[in-house]
């Protein structure tokens, strides 16, 4: 692959701008390796806690007419249950980072403690899951909590900390200033879209959770809002996030200012083969665009 | 509908048309659906239980008039649900999903375990038509659990069962049969469906014996479009990469495949 396409976020040598989106084949650290093979550029682990959780019953996902719809509940076996997976994850040769989730900040300060010490490169605290109480998007849409979490997690590790953020709030800007100001080195934006699906015939929610999180194409446009939003008020590195599915999705978001991009539910489209041709397709369009680096073009759009 | 989004990931909601009872314990219910027609022999199903559960099913017959079917034994709150549904009744399914087996003709040894018969179904149907010299070895633990035969006899004319007990044909384990006669008889290719023990012992023996084979394995199953990961063995997703694996790539999964699978938590533990 192309030099122009190397990139670093918060340290982090990339050597292109795709990510593996957290809760994305990440529960095995043999799946990681494959994504990594398959040419991403970083990895991101399902989200883990202190403990196993089950996740909701099935069905925790289905497809609506502008993309997929899911609640899986963050099943994780806990990060203390992670560590051979990591071992294994990190063969893949490129920078593997933990998602983490708490139901306070003590929490994420321990779960990122373990995460970090299992040899994680960064870390991503999910404060944003549309659909498990007490953590996600109820820390993540209170800009204090955000605060606390961030704080906590930073006493505790010396790694890069990246905060991926919900956009079920007013003003996503306000939370993310709150992130970087305790100490956020990136800020990951966004993830899924609390949604709903009913079947007529039957005229019961579709999910077992009833609620779950939108991802897809139909939520690539607020994505990109919230970015290019969030891109003016904060000088951290910026992770567009949801509905990247071609090269032009991950151009659009990095001139909004995103310096890297996060791929999930392309892959059940696209197949593995997604994060090499979108990097491919940004290399060709960088060449045609007479760039040198992928860096040149982050934030662009704000020139107008 | 966008064009990367796909039909056959639409839940539809299907009336269940027929219901058989196999056995005291197995029963087959049929439905209409144009996408499960074109289904490959193999691949299964996510059929939704309204209000209980949501879980992945092989087609035990995939009906070129549209009219499939899903075979069904007790093994868990879920099934036991969807064992009390009535002709008449609806489910939704998406799908299908998964790669399937690859056909051969030629002549091949299917070896089927309790209810991991059920994909061994639609393929013995195809592999006939295909006019394929087919070995069917049945195995279950007693009389009682055995089903499909008199179904198997109209599409083979060769198929042998045997019961742990002796309560029905051949006494003894499927595997030591299936072993007898691979000392014998040289074969295209084997397929297997069984309990994941039974599949390694026949995927060693198909080692041992240089013959190709083919086997379809069963994780738990979230998303079934190879997003979630939560069905994975080794770097394979069972819903997207299988649920059918050929020798080849069981030799990369030697580690996990009979010894270890997933927990709904993740956790890797031992069968």
């Amino acid at each position: 692959m192309s030099n122009r396409l190397l990139t670093e976020i918060a340290g982090l040598k990339l050597a292109n701008p795709t990510m593996l989106a957290a809760g994305i084949l990440g529960m095995s650290g043999l799946s990681l390796k494959r994504v990594a093979e398959a040419g991403v550029g970083a990895v991101i682990t399902k989200s883990m806690g202190l403990k196993p959780r089950i996740g909701y019953a099935n069905p925790t996902l289905v497809q609506v007419n502008c993309g997929i719809l899911n609640a899986m509940g963050l099943p994780n076996p806990s990060i203390h249950h992670f560590v051979e997976e990591i071992d294994e994850a990190k063969k893949g040769g490129v920078p593997v980072i933990i998602s983490v989730y708490g139901f306070s900040s003590k929490d994420f300060g321990e779960a990122a403690r373990v995460a970090a010490e299992t040899g994680a490169d960064a870390l991503e605290l999910n404060v944003s899951c549309p659909h498990v109480e007490r953590t996600g998007s109820e820390i993540g849409q209170n800009p204090q909590l955000v605060a606390e979490v961030v704080e906590e997690v930073k006493n505790v590790v010396d790694k890069p900390v990246f905060v991926k953020l919900t956009p079920n709030v007013a003003d996503i800007t306000e939370i993310a200033e709150a992130a970087v100001k305790a100490g956020a080195d990136a800020i990951t934006a966004i993830n899924t879209v609390r949604a709903m699906a009913i079947d007529v015939e039957t005229t019961r929610p579709i999910l077992a959770n009833r609620v779950g999180g939108l991802s897809g194409p139909a939520i690539k446009p607020i994505a990109l809002r919230c970015v290019y939003e969030i891109c003016r008020e904060v000088k951290v590195p910026l992770i567009g996030c949801g509905g990247v599915t071609t090269w032009q999705d991950a151009v659009e978001f990095m001139l909004a200012g995103a310096s890297a991009v996060q791929i999930g539910t392309a892959i059940a489209f696209e197949g593995l083969g997604v994060f090499k041709s979108i990097a491919e397709g940004i290399n060709a369009y960088l060449e045609e665009m007479n760039f040198g680096s992928v860096k040149e073009i982050v934030g662009l759009a704000h020139r107008y | 509908m966008l064009a990367w989004l796909t039909d056959i990931n639409r839940l539809r909601i299907v009336k269940i048309q027929d219901v058989k009872e196999e056995n005291s314990t197995v029963k087959t219910f049929t439905f209409h659906d144009k996408y499960c027609a074109d289904a490959v022999p193999g691949q299964f199903v996510m059929v939704w239980i309204p209000g209980v559960d949501e879980i992945p099913m092989s087609l035990s017959a995939i009906g070129a008039d549209g009219v499939s079917s899903i075979t069904v034994a007790e093994v868990g709150e879920a099934t036991k649900m969807l064992r009390k549904k009535k002709a008449g009744e609806v489910l939704g399914v998406r799908g299908p999903y998964g790669n399937g087996f690859a056909l051969t003709s030629g002549s091949v040894m299917i070896v089927g375990g309790g209810t991991g018969l059920t994909p061994l179904m639609p393929l013995a149907e195809r592999l006939a038509e295909l006019s394929a010299k087919i070995v069917f070895l049945v195995g279950a633990k007693t009389r009682d659990e055995l089903f499909f035969l008199d179904k198997i006899e109209t599409i083979v004319p060769e198929v042998t069962a045997t019961t742990e007990d002796g309560s029905y044909g051949l006494k003894g384990i499927v595997t030591e049969l299936a072993e007898q006669i691979l000392e014998k008889q040289r074969f295209d290719m084997i397929y297997a469906c069984g309990p994941e023990p039974m599949m390694l012992k026949m995927f060693l023996l198909a080692e041992q014996y240089n013959m190709p084979f083919q086997a379809s394995l069963e994780r738990y199953i979230r998303c079934g479009i190879g997003i979630c990961g939560s069905c994975c063995i080794g770097e394979y997703r069972i819903c997207r990469d299988g649920p059918v694996f050929s020798s080849e790539q069981l030799r990369k999964v030697r580690n996990e495949f009979g010894l270890f699978k997933r927990e709904v938590d993740g956790k890797k533990v031992k069968f």
